[in-house]
């Protein structure tokens, strides 16, 4: 006994008597060290770890936020204001959660959108896909509650359309309405209940939801550009043959594409933290101002897209339920999609060709949607809208009679 | 590691796509910056002010004392971080810039009461401490610019920038008094005209010239900016210096994942 203690050092020794109270080291293989990731990965595979940091800034943040804000309507705007000037490295930090908010959505919606490309929603991936899809979802809700915080008077206006939408549901829709708000308008009780959601149950659930995903994930093996199994192909050793360890491979590749992503971050943060009013609105400024609606009404960039879609349509129910169905539509795409093939690269032109109309129309309505609606926008809206929906309910058409290409057995990588 | 192996190494697809990248997203951002200025201020004049002009600021805080706070607070700015930022000492502070019976830890406040306000006024003058973050310096500057003669209007002026505003022209012994302009079309159809504006002509001359009332109106303008974000300065400092960092750390660890990703064949 005592040959061995001396034979092994103080941190071996650590690590042993962790591992025989607590899974760590099989952990740490199994979701880094030992786990097999393939190895072509391209640009488009740096933004789930880029999601991952990003949750943790926004998180870090935004205890430190918490600290110091005040969750009531006499007090929240002028505890901002307390942050900004007053609290050490105070304006620091509230920059760097409200620019951590859209860089969240700019890495999630570039996250998806390789999804969309390399069809990494299909068999086996179906769960990874709709756990992401909640994350997701989750996020649309911690976004919409947090804009309510700085209780100016964007956060104001549109916290009152957002919430007023649900008055279209028929026969309960205002009596939900004045249940979500807890009074007869936005009021400090709103914010109040906002605030909890924002902090705590929204957090807990993207974290838990976040787990899962990567749970999910690492069963069944990442996909990659080419949408080949890797796992179907295994050397002497057991290994995929097209896999690499994800540590250290990916973890020394993703410090990369982090710094890279930190750069573009700090000139955000520290050279147009309003970034021209898109991600901290001038209207904003103001304090909510019950009786004052700002001249323009616009939810923040990321909702927009879904905004224009409620504004297309002329009766408010049909609105209300289409951009919701814009929304959720996502979570079938594994079914909706009956090719052969997941990776565009063995996709005939019909998927190239819908897809790229998909994200185009997608980025249109974006723009639609931060625009007043003028009857040439509304038009304009709801030709984008047609094709945003053709990509998801002619999926099952197009894709099955679309002319693919034979995919090889190994993935395609040339050694740097 | 000499310099032809790093010249070599800078070749390389990946590196070039990263940076095309990152030079392709910061581009988008500044145009999405640019457009946003240029959309929202088209009809307005430039301010062309400059935060970083201690002097500037200086006669902006005098300015500001002596024509706007005693209807506007600037509720979030305390004298102590003016002093600090303005260079001036806690005593030039206190003797210039502060009412009697204030300390130099307050905020600056009126004496105003609200309902007062409105009773005079029909509203209550808004708070300035972030009036340039919510209409934008160039907006103030042009608003401070287009007072013109109105005989309609309760005050006698009305402006060109924000039609029917409550404000009196306070600054109409500096400014002189001026009139509107207009390139009128008479259109007999609907017995109407129609009026275009042109340009202001001075009516009554003011003790400053129209440069000096523009360098006023600057100065003050530049007080309210910076007053808006007191640490923009500060900000955009820090900003070069984490920029340098992370260069650095982005060498450091590119090279590091080219040595890691030569087993990978």
């Amino acid at each position: 006994m005592s040959a061995t203690m001396q034979e092994k050092g103080r941190m071996a020794q650590l690590v042993d008597w962790i591992d025989a109270r607590f899974p760590m080291t099989r952990f740490m293989k199994e979701h880094a060290s030992e786990y097999y990731a393939p190895k072509n990965f391209n640009f488009w595979y740096y933004f789930g770890s880029l999601a991952l940091v990003v949750l943790v800034l926004q998180i870090v943040t935004g205890i430190f936020l918490t600290m110091n804000y005040k969750p009531s309507a006499a007090d929240a705007f002028a505890s901002v204001e307390y942050i900004m000037r007053d609290v050490e490295w105070g304006w620091l930090i509230r920059y760097m959660h409200s620019t951590g908010a859209s860089a969240f959505f700019i890495v999630v919606y570039l996250h998806m959108f390789r999804g969309l490309m390399y069809g990494s929603y299909k068999n086996p991936r179906e769960l990874v896909w709709i756990f992401g899809m909640l994350i997701y979802l989750c996020l649309m809700a911690e976004a919409f509650f947090g804009y309510l915080l700085p209780w100016g008077n964007m956060s104001y206006w549109g916290a009152q359309v957002i919430v007023s939408l649900f008055g279209a549901i028929p026969g309960i829709g205002e009596s939900l309405v004045e249940w979500i708000r807890g009074d007869y308008y936005i009021s400090d009780i709103t914010l109040n209940r906002f605030f909890a959601l924002h902090v705590i149950a929204l957090p807990l659930a993207l974290v838990f939801l976040v787990i899962a995903h990567i749970f999910a994930l690492h069963e069944v093996g990442s996909n990659n550009p080419d949408g080949i199994e890797i796992k179907k192909l295994k050397g002497p050793d057991g290994h995929p043959v097209d896999g690499i360890p994800f540590h250290p491979y990916y973890t020394v590749k993703d410090l990369v594409g982090f710094i890279v992503f930190a750069m573009v971050f700090a000139l955000v943060l520290f050279f147009a933290p309003e970034m021209g009013g898109y991600f901290l609105e001038h209207a904003n400024f103001d304090p909510a101002n019950p009786l004052q609606t700002p001249e323009h009404i616009a939810p923040v960039w990321y909702f927009t897209p879904f905004y224009a879609i409620l504004r297309a349509v002329p009766n408010k129910l049909m609105g209300v339920a289409l951009m919701g169905a814009a929304v959720v539509l996502f979570v079938f795409l594994p079914w909706l999609d009956r090719s052969k093939v997941k990776s565009i690269r063995y996709r005939g032109w019909l998927f190239r060709s819908f897809l790229g109309a998909f994200a185009v129309s997608f980025i249109a309505l974006g723009y639609l949607g931060l625009m007043p609606a003028t009857p040439t926008y509304t038009l304009a809206a709801r030709f984008f809208g047609v094709i945003y929906f053709a990509f998801f309910l002619l999926m099952p058409w197009y894709t099955r009679i679309d002319q693919t290409k034979p995919v090889p057995e190994r993935v395609t990588y040339h050694a740097h | 590691m000499p310099t032809e192996h790093l010249a070599e190494a800078m070749m390389k697809k990946s590196f070039h796509k990263l940076v095309l990248g990152v030079v392709g997203l910061s581009a988008l951002a500044w145009s999405a910056v640019g457009a946003a200025a240029e959309g929202h201020n088209s009809a307005l004049q430039l301010a062309r002010n400059d935060v970083a002009n201690v002097a500037s600021l200086q006669r902006g805080a005098r300015n500001f004392v002596n024509y706007c706070s005693g209807c506007h607070s600037a509720k979030y700015v305390r004298y102590s971080r003016l002093a600090e930022d303005l260079e001036l000492s806690e005593k030039q502070v206190t003797d210039n810039l502060m009412f009697v019976g204030e300390r130099i830890h307050d905020t600056i406040k009126i004496g105003m009461k609200p309902e007062d306000a409105s009773h005079w006024f029909g509203t209550t003058p808004p708070d300035l401490s972030l009036i340039a973050r919510s209409r934008g310096a160039d907006y103030i500057y042009s608003f401070l610019k287009s007072f013109y003669l109105d005989p309609s209007r309760p005050t006698g002026t009305n402006n060109l920038i924000l039609p029917g505003t409550a404000m009196p022209h306070v600054l109409w012994e500096l400014q002189g008094l001026q009139r509107a302009v207009y390139d009128g079309e008479s259109d007999a159809e609907h017995n109407t005209v129609h009026k275009k504006f042109k340009e202001f002509e001075l009516a009554k001359q003011g003790s400053l010239s129209p440069q000096e009332y523009d360098q006023f109106v600057r100065d003050t303008v530049n007080f309210l900016d910076y007053i808006a974000e007191p640490m923009q300065l500060e900000r955009r400092n820090l900003g070069m210096r984490v920029l340098a960092f992370l260069i650095v750390f982005f060498l450091f660890a590119y090279f590091l994942k080219k040595e890691f990703w030569k087993d990978v064949k």
